[in-house]
């Protein structure tokens, strides 16, 4: 416990000569749930996408448990890129939850779900089945194991992409925006599976514009603004005792 | 000023005027009848010789001919075709300007001329042999001997597809929401699996259809290979008629086997499309076979879900 998990160190990324992170430094703790605000084009998705290697940073490192994402290190100290088979095993260790969802839409939500249990962890097709109906129990969408992605609602499409994500007992949990593409009344759905697992332990790093979520589920909050980090701290240091202006500002707005 | 009136009521209301829609109908019937009768009075279709020819035997070998080298030619053409696409969206320079050059050579000459050179290939390289480059050759062959005319017409249609099938793939391909493939690599997949499990099979929706297109056009197709003498069914049908001088009716005869065949590919291409239409749509399907084959489709689902329980 409370051992970093995740090290970010001088993290930057550019696209196309634009500077969109600009020397992140932050750490993530076992069973830490820290939540990422922000304004658009503060870098909290490029930040989050750094993490799995679905971008390819410009400087600086990512560390999980002591291994560098994307690279290895030669004997000479040397970082070398991995090849994207190699960074596909890294990446069982990371779940991930999209803002569109993206589920499969040619599987049922029990094939979205076995999938990796079956092809990553290996699993018999008994036990894999058996794991996500268990995980689909979880939340709550057991009696939907039999049905595509496109004949759920927005709220049962990200629960289902959250089971998935947890099939393959990831040791850190991403959600980019998870609740941004849903309609109002189905936010809280997913906000409640993700307060839940939170509680439960599990670690996670969350980019959200759900103020409330963040404020009472997150063990720590750290606000972004233009590719730098500008505070951090408990909810209640950022929300409630701002130091910077900007975060004031930010939070004002997008609190009623 | 009008006052309230609650009689008012849409559901009586009476249909539109379409005087034109008559005249068209009346026109169209007339039409229809007039060409029926040339088809059933007109003695120069000779209906009984079409009916004497349709099984002939030497039809029957140019039907067989024809589907042969059509399923050939397609074979060539798919699996190439399939090559082709991939290097054309890979990384590496060198294999995208290869596939690249490939597209750009047999797409940009015709068919015809592509299938004469094949059938003349001995005018150009008249030793076809395998050893070292600029060294000594371990086996040696008289191209003549090698490309026969049938070999000529598979090769020559195939690598032809090859050009048109690899474009087809690669609007399929590219036709898939990036999202589905960044979620299938947060998941861990490697990329050969990320390919064959999540790319490929949402690519299908839009690679069928036209793919269908491309293999009717290639039973058609192979009516081309008459000109270096391939005895498909355009040249059996020929054979018969110049002996015969009975154009007309053999060359429906030729008609009816070509639908024949394009109609049961018609078929096949249905099933090819539901089976990769899986939950594409948000509502179950509402031809009686549709119906039929969902409900087999969630059968075997629950199985795979009961059998978690027990």
């Amino acid at each position: 416990m409370n051992q970093p998990v995740l090290r970010i160190n001088g993290l930057r990324k550019e696209f196309g000569g634009v500077e969109v992170l600009k020397g992140i430094d932050l750490e993530v703790r076992t069973g830490e749930t820290v939540a990422i605000l922000g304004s658009s084009g503060s870098g909290k998705s490029t930040l989050l996408r750094c993490v799995n290697c679905l971008e390819v940073p410009s400087g600086g490192s990512i560390e999980l448990e002591n291994e560098v994402m994307g690279y290895k290190r030669e004997k000479n100290g040397q970082l070398r890129r991995l090849s994207e088979s190699r960074i596909a095993v890294q990446r069982r260790r990371v779940g991930m939850v999209f803002q569109n969802f993206n589920l499969f839409p040619h599987w049922t939500a029990l094939e979205n779900i076995a999938d990796g249990p079956r092809s990553v962890l290996r699993l018999s097709k008994a036990d894999a089945i058996e794991k996500s109906m268990a995980l689909l129990k979880r939340v709550g969408l057991h009696d939907r194991a039999n049905a595509y992605p496109r004949q759920l609602s927005g709220g049962q499409q990200q629960r289902i992409a959250i089971a998935r994500a947890l099939a393959l007992e990831p040791t850190l949990l991403l959600f980019d925006e998870p609740t941004s593409a849903l309609d109002p009344e189905n936010v809280g759905e997913v906000t409640d599976v993700m307060s839940s697992l939170a509680a439960g332990g599990a670690t996670m790093l969350v980019v959200t514009h759900e103020l409330g979520f963040a404020r009472a589920a997150a063990d720590r909050v750290v606000f972004m603004d233009d590719g730098v980090i500008l505070e951090q701290g408990t909810p209640s240091e950022v929300f409630d005792h701002s130091r910077e202006a900007r975060t004031r500002e930010f939070v004002g707005k997008t609190l009623p | 000023m009008h006052a309230p009136d609650d009689r008012l009521d849409v559901a009586t209301a009476l249909s539109p005027r379409r005087p034109w829609t008559w005249v068209i109908t009346i026109f169209t019937l007339v039409f229809a009848a007039q060409f029926l009768q040339l088809l059933l009075t007109n003695p120069n279709f000779e209906w009984d010789v079409v009916g004497q020819f349709l099984n002939s035997e030497t039809v029957l070998q140019g039907v067989v001919m024809t589907v042969l080298l059509t399923v050939a030619a397609m074979a060539i053409g798919l699996v190439l075709g399939g090559i082709l696409a991939v290097c054309r969206m890979a990384d590496n320079t060198i294999l995208k300007i290869i596939a690249s050059s490939y597209i750009w050579f047999f797409r940009g000459t015709p068919q015809l001329v592509q299938l004469i050179f094949w059938f003349n290939i001995g005018l150009l390289v008249p030793v076809l042999s395998i050893g070292i480059p600029f060294g000594p050759a371990f086996f040696s062959i008289e191209s003549n001997t090698l490309i026969t005319p049938l070999l000529a017409a598979i090769v020559g249609l195939g690598l032809h597809e090859a050009a048109y099938q690899a474009e087809i793939y690669r609007a399929g391909l590219m036709s898939v929401d990036e999202g589905q493939l960044e979620a299938a690599k947060a998941l861990g997949m490697k990329p050969v699996r990320v390919f064959f499990r999540i790319h490929l099979p949402q690519a299908m929706r839009f690679i069928v259809p036209p793919t269908f297109n491309a293999i009717i056009g290639m039973v058609k197709g192979t009516s081309l290979v008459s000109v270096i003498g391939g005895a498909e069914l355009l040249f059996s049908v020929q054979q018969i008629y110049s002996q015969t001088y009975q154009t007309v009716p053999l060359l429906i005869v030729a008609c009816v086997w070509y639908l024949f065949i394009t109609t049961v590919l018609n078929g096949v291409q249905f099933f090819i499309e539901r089976h990769y239409g899986r939950g594409a749509s948000r509502n179950a399907s509402t031809s009686r076979l549709g119906r039929l084959l969902d409900r087999r489709a969630l059968v075997r689902s629950q199985n795979l879900a009961r059998g978690s329980e027990s």
